[in-house]
């Protein structure tokens, strides 16, 4: 990647930006900002923001859908800043001077959250390289065993990319013994003599006895309880050549990479416009530049009427809370107050808001930070809605505004990415080898097709027969598999 | 994969590689076994005369996944509960940084016809077309191409001109900086000089046969509506001066203008040779074939009265269609009441004929692949 002279002016607006959001509190790591066109900015963007990934035709196509949507006008990527130590974001270079501005406050924002937010605490800050590292990967497997072979091979694996645990930052799944040694004998708690007949009783021990029986007896079993990571698991326990489970490693690691910025989507780019918003209207704007600042600010955080635009909620969420926490308008009693014109006088005048947000910024996701902080009051406010597909009339029709259902379906929502649960059950079921997964079944059903087809992936990884536990239209328990000839059903 | 293929993988860099292997694989080229999971969209979507939308194509590999429309989804707006959400579907706003929640792929696009002509060659791996090489009806064409050191003063080139005095003066040492005065001399003067360049003409008639009678449905009149469309849009890239007429056709042939070939349902038989002599009527009254390419497109459901008719067709086509058209292309759109025996007949006969592409249209997915096979040879 070329790198331009970003020129003085933006120099110096760089250097009064950065100090700006430091004297607020915001602590990142150093900012290297790259002027880019807009050829390098949608290249830039259909590699997720890595210079260098590895050969593969789907950012073929998202360069396909990118720079077609550039082109006629639908979409323009002012900006894009990657988590890496230091941070590197990248400006469109025919930006205008108030674009710019509002972009590097932006991404100052950004750089304070991926360096601050508990979950981005365990990802590799070093990832350009490693991501040039897959692209040296990929290549010498492809010339050592062909394009098409390994491109067939990551395919595979990208069919199950989804199949990771979201709850871990990618350590390797562990077995019963890494996890925790068994006693071999039965423990005794410790006690003073006279009191160990009555802490340590018969019934006790008799108890410790069988759970160490039972527990050896999973301990066969493996995996020795269920693991959502499948793609760890077929890692450890797959049949693969070496250059596959090189692959395997790097389609997981990865996948891995991208799951805090998939979990805090709403948050991180609520902070960033808070504090973009923030400063350019404080500290940056002239008066001449109001308007085109309002112009661009508003294109970002309009609502979608179709699904959840992530600037917008994340930004009036997190204005809420400040001025929630600014009046005390939190804990027991604001909570049980029902009187309406009390509630609406209601200021403690505790200014606690800023620091509440930074609290916030530091510890939640946005499954928590929606959990815990979307009030009824918000949702009515901002208008929030679930909408429901109607099979008569064809078309998406508000379902509900109902505050209790609109907050489940929002966490529904971000439970998992909004993916089927799906854990590792059995690595040897039927007693044949047999892998079986198992879906954890909420009244939502697979596509069948698309199954079908992931099982026979998964198969030719695995090389015998694979299943899937899932629930029909029913409702009921039905087992899914392929033997590598045949698409099986069993009920 | 071939040697060549091989190592143009390896020398193209990044995006462009990825591009060029993503397009290879929607083409058909490379990777079939992707083909499924291509996503095309709808073809056609034409507003007002110049726009239509066109999808982008996308291939979706399989996962774990909920079926459609399960369920429900979040959004924010106005509305009651029971209204239909508005506005159609939103792309993703602009990503700001790289997230991996999964992206919707298809997206409509404003493009004018001449930008989806381009596409559509590129997409279907279609040929350019070769005109009919008829040399003796040359048109001549005109332009100013070089510089000439005499002429009419009416064509005179100033900057020329003066660029040469310039140069002659600094040469004689008799510029001034000071005081640049230049003074053009008759051997300075530059005139502009032309060239003339043959072109070939290129006229193009279309003539679309759309067989009316009571077995085509609405669903077949509009596949051969969205067929034309493309017939259309592919040939006037092609063409210049590009004409279209349309017969509609049942028991007898009939001219119609554009609007009532596409609205007319008709009832009753189906006499094609009826059609086949309206149009050899056409074509010797208005377009001399020496001077046209011709091109006609016959849609029908391959249901004729009888045989003594189609064998009558038959011979129409091999003595009079066949030596004056470019193609002769037939589309056989399935349909629950026709036959379909028109089609056998006439790969029976025409087994061997280049002039003649005959293709079945099954239903509206059909649509791409028989547009690939009536431009394929670039006749």
């Amino acid at each position: 990647m070329k790198s331009r002279d970003l020129g003085p002016e933006l120099n110096d607006w760089i250097k009064y930006i950065e100090d700006k959001a430091r004297s607020y509190g915001l602590n990142f790591p150093e900012v290297c900002f790259e002027k880019v066109d807009y050829k390098e900015m949608n290249e830039l963007a259909s590699l997720g923001g890595f210079p260098q990934r590895y050969p593969h035709w789907r950012f073929g196509m998202e360069y396909d859908r990118i720079s077609k949507s550039y082109t006629y006008g639908l979409s323009k990527i002012y900006e894009m800043v990657i988590n890496t130590d230091p941070c590197y974001a990248y400006l469109l270079s025919s930006n205008s001077v108030v674009e710019n501005k509002l972009v590097i406050a932006h991404v100052y924002g950004h750089a304070d959250f991926f360096k601050n937010n508990q979950y981005f605490s365990k990802t590799n800050r070093k990832m350009l390289d490693e991501m040039a590292n897959h692209s040296t990967l990929v290549r010498q497997c492809q010339e050592q065993f062909g394009v098409e072979v390994v491109e067939e091979f990551i395919d595979q694996c990208l069919s199950l990319e989804n199949l990771i645990d979201l709850r871990s930052s990618g350590e390797l799944p562990k077995t019963r013994e890494e996890e925790e040694k068994l006693p071999e004998e039965v423990q005794k708690i410790k006690a003073k003599s006279y009191l160990d007949k009555f802490i340590n009783t018969p019934e006790f021990l008799d108890q410790q006895r069988a759970r160490i029986e039972e527990e050896a007896k999973k301990e066969e079993k493996i995996p020795f309880r269920p693991i959502r990571d499948v793609l760890g698991f077929l890692l450890l326990h797959a049949p693969l050549k070496n250059w596959q489970v090189k692959i395997l490693e790097m389609i997981r690691e990865e996948a891995y990479y991208f799951v805090p910025q998939g979990q805090t989507k709403i948050m991180n780019e609520g902070w960033a416009s808070y504090w973009h918003s923030h400063m350019m209207t404080k500290d940056i704007l002239d008066d001449s530049e109001i308007v085109d600042y309002a112009c661009v600010h508003s294109g970002t955080v309009a609502p979608h009427p179709h699904g959840i635009n992530p600037y917008r909620v994340g930004l009036e969420l997190l204005r809420n809370i400040e001025d929630r926490w600014n009046k005390g308008r939190f804990g027991k009693e604001w909570l049980e107050c029902e009187d309406t014109v009390k509630r609406k006088n209601w200021d403690l005048k505790l200014n606690k808001g800023r620091e509440k947000l930074f609290e916030v910024r530091k510890i939640y996701s946005d499954l928590t930070f929606i959990d815990e902080f979307l009030s009824q009051d918000f949702c009515e406010e901002s208008g929030l809605f679930a909408s429901k597909y109607n099979q008569s009339t064809k078309r998406w029709e508000i379902e509900t505004r109902e505050f209790q259902k609109v907050r489940t379906q929002f966490l529904t929502e971000l439970t998992n990415f909004g993916q089927p649960m799906i854990e590792v059950v059995d690595s040897n079921f039927d007693n044949k080898g047999s892998l079986l997964l198992k879906h954890v079944f909420d009244g939502r059903t697979l596509k069948r097709d698309f199954a079908e087809l992931t099982l026979k992936n998964l198969f030719s990884l695995w090389k015998k027969s694979v299943y899937i536990e899932t629930a029909g239209e029913d409702g009921k328990s039905q087992l899914w598999g392929f033997d590598g000839k045949d698409f099986l059903t069993r009920a | 994969m071939k040697p060549e293929d091989y190592s143009k993988v390896f020398t193209m860099s990044g995006i462009k590689r990825d591009h060029g292997r993503f397009k290879d694989i929607v083409s058909g080229k490379i990777r079939e076994n992707l083909k499924k999971f291509i996503s095309n969209g709808e073809l056609i979507g034409k507003k007002g005369d110049e726009f239509v939308s066109i999808p982008i194509p996308s291939i979706e590999l399989p996962r774990f996944a909920f079926g459609k429309n399960q369920g429900s989804k979040m959004g924010q707006g106005k509305g009651n509960p029971g209204d239909p959400v508005e506005g159609e579907e939103q792309e993703g706003g602009d990503p700001k940084e790289a997230g991996n929640e999964e992206g919707k792929h298809e997206l409509e696009v404003d493009v004018s016809l001449k930008e989806l002509a381009e596409m559509m060659g590129q997409e279907l791996g279609l040929p350019r077309i070769l005109p009919k090489g008829s040399h003796d009806i040359d048109s001549k064409s005109s332009r100013y191409k070089s510089i000439h050191h005499v002429g009419p003063h009416s064509l005179r080139h100033y900057k020329r001109t003066y660029r040469e005095a310039l140069k002659r003066q600094i040469a004689a040492g008799i510029y001034n900086p000071e005081n640049p005065v230049i003074i053009p001399h008759k051997s300075d003067l530059r005139f502009r000089g032309w060239a003339e360049t043959p072109r070939p003409q290129t006229n193009a008639v279309i003539v679309y046969i759309m067989d009316v009678s009571g077995s085509m449905g609405d669903e077949q009149k509009e596949i051969v509506r969205t067929e034309a469309f493309w017939i259309d849009t592919w040939l006037q890239s092609q063409y210049k001066g590009l004409q279209r007429r349309y017969i509609i056709h049942d028991a007898v042939a009939r001219e119609v203008d554009e609007n009532t070939f596409y609205r007319t349902r008709e009832s009753g038989g189906t006499l094609i040779s009826s059609a086949y002599k309206m149009f050899l009527d056409i074509i010797h009254k208005d377009y001399p074939p020496q001077q046209w390419n011709i091109y006609p497109f016959h849609f029908s459901d391959g249901d004729n009265w009888s045989n003594e008719d189609s064998q009558l067709c038959l011979d129409l086509l091999q003595n009079e269609i066949f030596p004056i058209v470019n193609q002769f292309s037939y589309g056989q759109v399935e349909s629950k009441y026709g036959s379909g025996q028109f089609f056998k007949d006439l790969l029976e006969k025409f087994s061997e004929q280049e002039r003649l592409v005959a293709c079945r249209v099954q239903n509206r997915e059909g649509i791409y692949e028989s547009i690939k096979q009536f431009f394929a040879t670039g006749r």
